[in-house]
């Protein structure tokens, strides 16, 4: 896919992630949004990953730390063909598989996350895996920077470094806030990059809602020993006027008035899967 | 009697399996020495992770190894396991359904004198309260080695408690023993003792004291905490008096899941018999089993004024 069909395909996952935010009344917009164009990038050009045989062993693994964007990557699944689309009309009700946080009796889903600090260790176990059994898949996780204040991921990382997992990259989806207000408020994290560098990581930093900078960064030649940090900086609630840079839309839900400008702003009728 | 450690039986018995099956993976958390699983580290490297002092990580680590296909036998002290990485427990293996085991040593008051940081005495209530996650307190070495065979072979997440010590072998080699099947060491008339892990020889001997003073008891080895053989729980009610014996807070442990099926199903004479809930006496694990009177007189005492009661 080139970079224009690909950040078309971002603006239609976020109107379907608004979409169930919204209908169901519960969600997290502001992350989905920010994290939109990095899920898209992965899963529509990086991944190595076969919705028909979600659980084949070769496949490139991803692990959604920050799971409480999970909108965002089920209508990406969905979308892929791991499960049927019209699911995610059943999105947080009652006996729904689609929940509020990823659950991994969804294809395509690895583990169960939501619980901070849980995917980089689960990450690094993935990746050490297949090192030991000699696959070339890679590993991917995505964590909210506000999550970075869970001693669970420092833990991991020192290990991640250990034990030289070239073929783990961690993204950071560095977009400044979280449900108290900045995260320099509430728990500094800057120089964020030079602390993952300072744990043995190869760091880059880039525009993390700048899908041409995003591919390549994920096909650019890395250093060869050591785990991948990418800072990817981008803006909490994304494409969506109303919601952009705005700690509130960190679990907000859009009224039938947002929803409509949100249709409008990215460029699209509605969601896909209504 | 010989005496044998179950840490040794498992790290033992795990290393055979291993040399046999690529996938099974041991870690440690700066914990090989204490669990015994030098030899290995040393004979495996490639099947062997070394995750430092870092519990959630580990079984983070173990949760993702499994992801890759592995089958992950994460091992260090009871009490961090069960505590420190709860959540990890509860959400990377158990939620996500991870062939994940957590073998958790030197359980229960095995640090003696080291208190209660060292202690694990709420692990059976932590975590045979997380759902799908099997629980299981062996007894002697022998139980333990078979239960080693049957972990390699389940997909099934557990969580296993051992002590620290040797203990007096109960069970002849090569007994069999099933998931969810307590086994009965003594048929009595007058009461039943269902006892778990390091109280089940001290549960045996006080049945032993008591049939001096014409007392006749019946004695349960309910190593599987979780699934729980809810038969024999009914059977030993029928003989109108049930006393647990574990080494483990009374809240929440064998007494406390043994009450909730009396309780619902057959209403019975108890007497939970654990550690108080309180700043615990400090001692070798036997000086803190007599204080409490876990140790066999103990046991004995507390069923003959239960009888009385």
């Amino acid at each position: 896919m080139d970079i224009e069909s690909l950040k078309r395909k971002a603006a239609l996952l976020r109107a379907d992630a608004v979409t169930m935010v919204h209908d169901a009344s519960t969600g997290h917009t502001g992350g989905d949004m920010s994290a939109a164009d990095i899920v898209t990038a992965l899963y529509y050009d990086v991944l190595r990953v076969y919705p028909e045989n979600a659980k084949a062993p070769d496949r490139d693994r991803f692990f959604l730390s920050k799971g409480h964007s999970c909108e965002i990557y089920y209508a990406a699944l969905a979308d892929r063909g791991f499960f049927p689309k019209e699911e995610l009309k059943t999105f947080s009700m009652a006996g729904s598989r689609i929940i509020g946080h990823p659950n991994n009796a969804v294809p395509g889903v690895e583990v169960c996350t939501g619980a901070l600090g849980h995917g980089l260790p689960v990450a690094v176990g993935a990746a050490l895996g297949a090192k030991r059994l000699g696959k070339s898949y890679r590993v991917y996780v995505l964590m909210g920077d506000g999550e970075q204040a869970e001693g669970s991921v420092w833990e991991a990382a020192m290990a991640a470094a250990n034990y030289k997992l070239d073929n783990l990259y961690a993204i950071v989806d560095r977009n400044g806030l979280q449900i108290s207000g900045s995260t320099e408020d509430v728990m500094a994290l800057d120089d964020l990059g030079a602390k993952y560098r300072a744990f043995g990581w190869d760091v880059d930093t880039c525009d993390g809602n700048d899908m041409a900078a995003l591919i390549n960064y994920f096909h650019s030649p890395k250093t060869e020993g050591k785990p991948h940090c990418l800072i990817a900086r981008t803006v909490k609630g994304k494409g969506l006027p109303f919601a952009e840079n705005q700690a509130a839309w960190h679990h907000k839900v859009p009224n039938d008035g947002q929803l409509a400008e949100a249709y409008e702003a990215l460029g699209v009728k509605g969601a896909s899967f209504k | 009697m010989s005496k044998s450690t179950l840490r040794g039986a498992f790290t033992g018995r795990i290393l055979e399996l291993a040399k046999q099956d690529k996938d099974i993976f041991t870690l440690a958390t700066d914990s090989r020495g204490s669990v015994t699983l030098g030899d290995f580290a040393k004979e495996l490297p490639g099947q062997f992770v070394e995750c430092g002092i870092a519990e959630q990580d580990a079984v983070g680590i173990a949760a993702g190894l499994a992801n890759a296909g592995l089958k992950p036998f994460v091992c260090g002290p009871a009490c961090f396991f069960s505590m420190r990485s709860a959540e990890q427990v509860k959400v990377d293996v158990a939620y996500s359904h991870m062939n994940v085991k957590i073998i958790g040593v030197s359980g229960g008051v095995s640090y003696g004198a080291l208190g209660s940081t060292h202690h694990s005495t709420q692990d059976i209530a932590l975590m045979r309260a997380i759902p799908d996650l099997e629980v299981y307190l062996p007894s002697d070495a022998v139980q333990m080695k078979a239960l080693t065979d049957y972990l390699a072979s389940s997909a099934k997440p557990a969580f296993v408690r051992v002590g620290r010590g040797a203990v007096e072998d109960i069970y002849p080699e090569g007994t069999a023993f099933t998931p969810g099947k307590a086994v009965k060491l003594r048929s009595g008339s007058d009461a039943a003792i269902i006892a778990c892990g390091e109280t089940v020889c001290q549960a045996t001997a006080a049945a032993e004291l008591l049939s001096q003073k014409g007392i006749s008891v019946s004695v349960y080895d309910m190593f599987t905490i979780k699934p729980m053989d809810v038969d024999a729980v009914l059977e030993a009610a029928k003989t109108g008096f049930v006393l647990t014996a574990e080494e483990h807070s009374v809240y929440g442990g064998l007494g406390g899941a043994v009450s909730e099926i009396l309780s619902q199903k057959a209403p019975t004479r108890m007497r939970i018999l654990g550690l108080k809930d309180e700043k615990l006496y400090t001692g070798t694990s036997a000086e803190v089993f007599a204080h409490y009177g876990l140790d066999a007189q103990g046991i004995a005492r507390s069923l003959l004024e239960g009888l009385k009661a």
